[in-house]
């Protein structure tokens, strides 16, 4: 924790104290947190902060910093990481994940490299495989049952911090 | 009751005594994380609250209470604490909080998750919870009386079992904390709670070192699962290569990579097989043998010796070359050599045998491993959905691995599409059937004319040997050669054609394609050498610098004529020999052996034939000729091609990047078979050449780098990207049928063909395998000879060999039922998924 709260000092010296003994009300804003070298490549790095900021706007207060390294570290559960996936894959926050969203979500891993007709044979295939309740779109429960068999998804949200 | 009143009231009043104490012991727990001066702190703890003596229960009670009020600091829905004690629980908190950071910096822990929306609802769940306990507990104790706050007093079995039982209970709730998706500062109280009430019970039921040793363990734990994770990444960056197949494949899509991951398979069999031979062979011969020039074998003829040095002679592996330990005749037939007593001709020939037998079983173990993989494949299941959310890689960091992450989840979301998209393609069966069997039929034709093809060229050229070749120019004296090369370029393409009215699964095209490339090799050369036969008997050598598909079979029978006109040869050798032998002793009789041996220089002694070396030699001009031509075809057909259809793009009539030439795809199914053929030829000549190991191994390391550079600069992946498929097994069955046919002729040889009498470590012996009838009864005991004799009885071999004909049917009955019922299996998860 001592190194995260040098890292979030490092971003805004100016801002940021030393002491959080009186808990101070600090937040850093999401232009400076997306521009941290672990988040920086990364296609759902506003989301990822959006999801992780209290006041929905994208600012981080340093308990908010420290929330989203822990989620995304090695040592976060798998239910967690899971809860905090769907949130960053849930574009219009409204706890569903709807077809917009899914296409938004493949648009930015493919950085746009496929076509408008392969995008919805996608998302089609997708909310068919997942949707168990049939409302046409991927509640949190379809999303952690589909989630939780996955061999791979551990993997990729680890963090080393 | 009275009584539970009473307790109330010391209970609330205990906790604001605690509470103050706990403060103390807070400002001192962080520097005794681990518990050093717990026991001093427990002491302060006790004596202040020995109040009434007697009862150590009221102090999981007062724990509990305490627990259930600074959980409920934070909520204001907990209305049993008075807002005085509920403000000085918030302080609590709030200091608990920072020195818990201190804490965690100290101990280096990081943050536990928090969870803004969900936390309010669990944690009051848990406070419920925790009043129930303290109710239930409360009930359970109701006969007990008076609470006290001593810890020191003897506990019975009944409340140590139940001590037990809670600090199990504060154990779990520690270890599961990570879990809750509450909020940080609830969860940090809570956490300290726990462990403070673990503390001090543990201490008490006797286990004071436990809480020590239990964070020792812990902390070694998490140093191993640290030190496991960084070897898993060590051993992932010690597999060669592993960044550029990636990034071609990433590119690329998996198939072309499955070629590259082919490629590196067989360079690690090479290398060993390099290793076996080299140690084994070479380098005992290198310095225990005896060296160049002491024996007629391992001289250069005097009649070569002023072209031995030349570098055409060396390229034609001839010269300085032939006579060295790259090949077969340089070997001396001593039984033992040097000071270790190494045993040459053994080593010799069990190499030969264990190379062999061991390309077998490693063929064999892969395919059995891939077999295993492809059996478990429950996972197209969620396919397009864990494409979607779980393949972004959270750990990059660098802009060109992000590059190639981009690019390698789009050719997977296109692959994913193609299977996609066949899955669904509606066929009408009949005419696709028209015209598979269309095809088929093309194809079939296509290969029998390139086998008359090739038998009227051979027939051709066999009258222009009877005429004398200076007769006829440059095709006619190599035109059978030129003829196999053409056949071999265009007929694949024509193939290609063919398969497109076919209309499969590019997979399954790929196969047709294999099959169908491999079919004509064949047949080009069976008939090839049939149209051969003739000419073979007639005895003329016919060795032909043969091109990139004369393997396998071409030099059994070009091996057989080779021997055959060498046995007459050596018979007039011999002769030769005795008559210049005698000339030297001046008509001396030869069989008066004690005659005085005149020195005479090794190189002028006149040699006998040496096929195995001719072979061998044969072998390895194939082997550089065919890497040569690999190498100026990548060069001129991709490369030159790619330079052409960029820079002539500007001025020439057409769109030269979509039209004609445009880049060259990557043609996976030419370069598979050119290393599957390449690596049967390697099986065939290491008996004769031990050098063919080391070559091939700097063959394939080359090839590799060239390759993969060839493939990211000069072509483009194809249209459409397929996935290979998991096991690679359709390669590794190809390369068994290769490696089968292939050790074939060096069997034959080693069991019915009598070595050279003048070279090799065999030489004078009548046949190869005699070594080791000749180890068997000089090395071994007596008895072991016996037993041998015994065991290679016919009567007790057969019975062998039906017994595991008959174990194998058996197991190939069990692998069916089991594969039978995983189906089911499957099929029942499936339905039973469905109805959820």
């Amino acid at each position: 924790v001592y190194r995260l709260h040098g890292r979030y000092y490092e971003m805004a010296p100016n801002v940021v104290p030393m002491d959080y003994t009186k808990d101070p009300d600090v937040k850093l804003p999401m232009q400076l947190i997306i521009n941290m070298p672990e988040l920086k490549e990364n296609p759902f790095k506003e989301r990822i902060v959006s999801s992780f900021s209290e006041d929905g706007e994208g600012s981080l207060s340093f308990n908010d910093f420290v929330d989203m390294f822990s989620v995304l570290s090695e040592m976060a559960p798998r239910e967690l990481k899971a809860i905090y996936a769907f949130k960053i894959y849930d574009f219009n926050t409204d706890n569903f994940i709807c077809k917009a969203d899914l296409e938004k979500t493949l648009n930015k891993l493919t950085r746009e490299e496929l076509t408008a007709e392969e995008i919805t044979l996608v998302c089609e295939k997708v909310i068919e495989e997942a949707d168990m309740d049939g409302d046409g779109k991927l509640g949190f429960a379809d999303f952690e049952n589909m989630i939780s068999k996955a061999p791979d998804f551990l993997r990729y949200y680890f963090k080393k911090s | 009751d009275g009584s539970d009143d009473i307790e109330g009231g010391s209970a609330v009043e205990n906790e604001e005594n605690t509470k103050e104490t706990d403060k103390g012991k807070k400002r001192a727990t962080p520097r005794t994380r681990r518990g050093h001066a717990r026991g001093r702190d427990r002491h302060g703890d006790e004596d202040d609250e020995d109040d009434e003596g007697g009862m150590r229960r009221a102090g999981p009670r007062r724990h509990r209470s305490r627990r259930r009020g600074r959980a409920a600091g934070n909520e204001a829905s907990d209305s049993d604490m008075e807002p005085a004690k509920a403000r000085k629980n918030q302080a609590n908190q709030k200091s608990k909080e920072d020195d818990e950071e201190d804490e965690d910096e100290k101990g280096g822990k990081s943050g536990k998750g928090k969870n803004e929306k969900k936390g309010d609802k669990k944690s009051d769940k848990k406070g419920k919870k925790e009043k129930a306990n303290k109710k239930k507990k409360d009930k359970k104790k109701s006969g007990s009386g008076s609470d006290s706050e001593s810890e020191e007093e003897p506990i019975t079995e009944e409340e140590l079992a139940k001590l037990k039982e809670e600090v199990e209970e504060k154990k779990k709730l520690i270890a599961t904390l990570r879990n809750k998706p509450w909020k940080m500062k609830k969860k940090l109280s809570v956490l300290k709670e726990a462990q403070l009430f673990v503390e001090k019970f543990e201490g008490a039921l006797g286990k004071g070192k436990g809480k020590k040793f239990y964070a020792y363990k812990v902390m070694m734990t998490k140093k191993w699962m640290k030190f496991q994770r960084d070897f898993e990444n060590f051993k992932t960056a010690c597999i060669p290569w592993e960044m550029k197949i990636k990034e071609i494949e990433s590119h690329f899509g998996s198939s072309v990579a499955s070629y590259f991951i082919f490629l590196r398979w067989m360079y690690g069999i090479n290398m060993i097989l390099f290793g076996l031979t080299f140690g084994l062979v070479m380098v005992p011969e290198a310095l225990m043998g005896k060296p160049y020039g002491s024996l007629p074998r391992k001289t250069v003829p005097r009649a070569e010796e002023a072209t031995a040095m030349n570098f055409a002679t060396l390229w034609d592996f001839s010269g300085f070359a032939q006579y060295s330990v790259l090949f077969y005749g340089y070997y001396n037939n001593q039984r033992t050599i040097g000071w270790l007593k190494f045993r040459m001709p053994l080593s010799y020939f069990l190499v030969g045998v264990g190379s062999i037998g061991y390309s077998f079983m490693i063929v064999t173990r892969t395919m059995a491993k891939n077999a295993n993989d492809d059996g478990g494949g429950d996972d197209t299941s969620f396919n397009f959905s864990w494409k979607m959310f779980t393949s972004w890689d959270y750990l990059i960091g660098n802009p060109e691995t992000a590059d190639n992450k981009f690019a390698s989840i789009t050719t997977s979301f296109k692959e994913a599409i193609v299977e996609e998209q066949e899955s669904r393609k509606e066929e009408n069966i009949h005419l696709t059937r028209f015209l598979r069997v269309l095809a088929n039929f093309l194809a079939l034709c296509t290969l029998a004319g390139s086998g008359y093809l090739i038998f009227f060229v051979v027939r051709r050229s066999q009258q222009f040997a009877l005429e004398g070749l200076e007769n006829y120019g440059w095709w006619e004296r190599n035109e059978v050669n030129t003829v196999m090369s053409l056949l071999g370029m265009f007929c694949p393409t024509l193939f290609d054609v063919i398969s497109s009215l076919e209309n499969y699964h590019p997979r399954i095209a790929l196969r047709w394609q294999l099959g169908r490339i491999f079919a004509l090799f064949l047949g080009n050369l069976y008939t090839f050498i049939i149209a051969l036969m003739d000419e073979i008997n007639l005895k003329a050598r016919y060795f032909l610098p043969f091109t990139m598909f004369d393997r396998s079979l071409g030099n059994t029978e070009a091996l057989q004529s080779a021997t055959d006109t060498s046995l007459e040869e050596e018979k007039i050798v011999k002769y030769n020999m005795t008559i210049w032998e005698a000339s030297l002793y001046n008509g001396t009789i030869p069989e008066n052996s004690t005659a005085p041996p005149i020195q005479v220089d090794p190189a002028d002694v006149p040699r006998g034939p040496c096929w195995e070396t001719m072979v061998g030699q044969e072998f390895v001009r194939l082997t550089v000729s065919d890497m040569m031509t690999t190498y100026i075809t990548i060069l001129i057909g991709d490369f030159l091609r790619a330079v052409f259809v960029r820079f002539f793009n500007y001025c020439w009539c057409w769109d030269l990047e979509y039209g004609f030439p445009s880049y060259s795809e990557f043609d996976i199914s030419g370069n598979v078979l050119g290393l599957i053929f390449n690596q049967g030829m390697i099986w065939m000549g290491s008996f004769y050449a031990p050098c063919l190991p080391a070559i091939n191994v700097f063959r394939l390391h080359t090839s590799m780098y060239l390759q993969c550079w060839a493939v990211m600069c000069c072509n483009v992946p194809q249209e459409r990207v397929f996935k290979a498929s998991r096991s690679n097994n359709f390669y590794m069955a190809m390369l068994l049928f290769i490696l089968f046919l292939s050790t074939l002729p060096a069997v034959y040889t080693i069991v019915s063909i009598p070595p050279s009498f003048d070279c090799g470590p065999f030489s004078g012996k009548t046949r190869m395998f005699e070594v080791i009838s000749e180890t068997l009864e000089h090395d071994f005991p007596s008895w072991f000879g016996k037993v041998f004799g015994y065991a290679s009885n016919p009567g007790l071999i057969l019975p062998f060999i039906l017994l595991m004909v008959l174990s194998i049917y058996y197991l190939n009955a069990t692998s069916k039922s089991y594969k039978e019922a995983n189906l089911e299996l499957k099929k029942k998860l499936q339905s039973v998924r469905i109805e959820n």
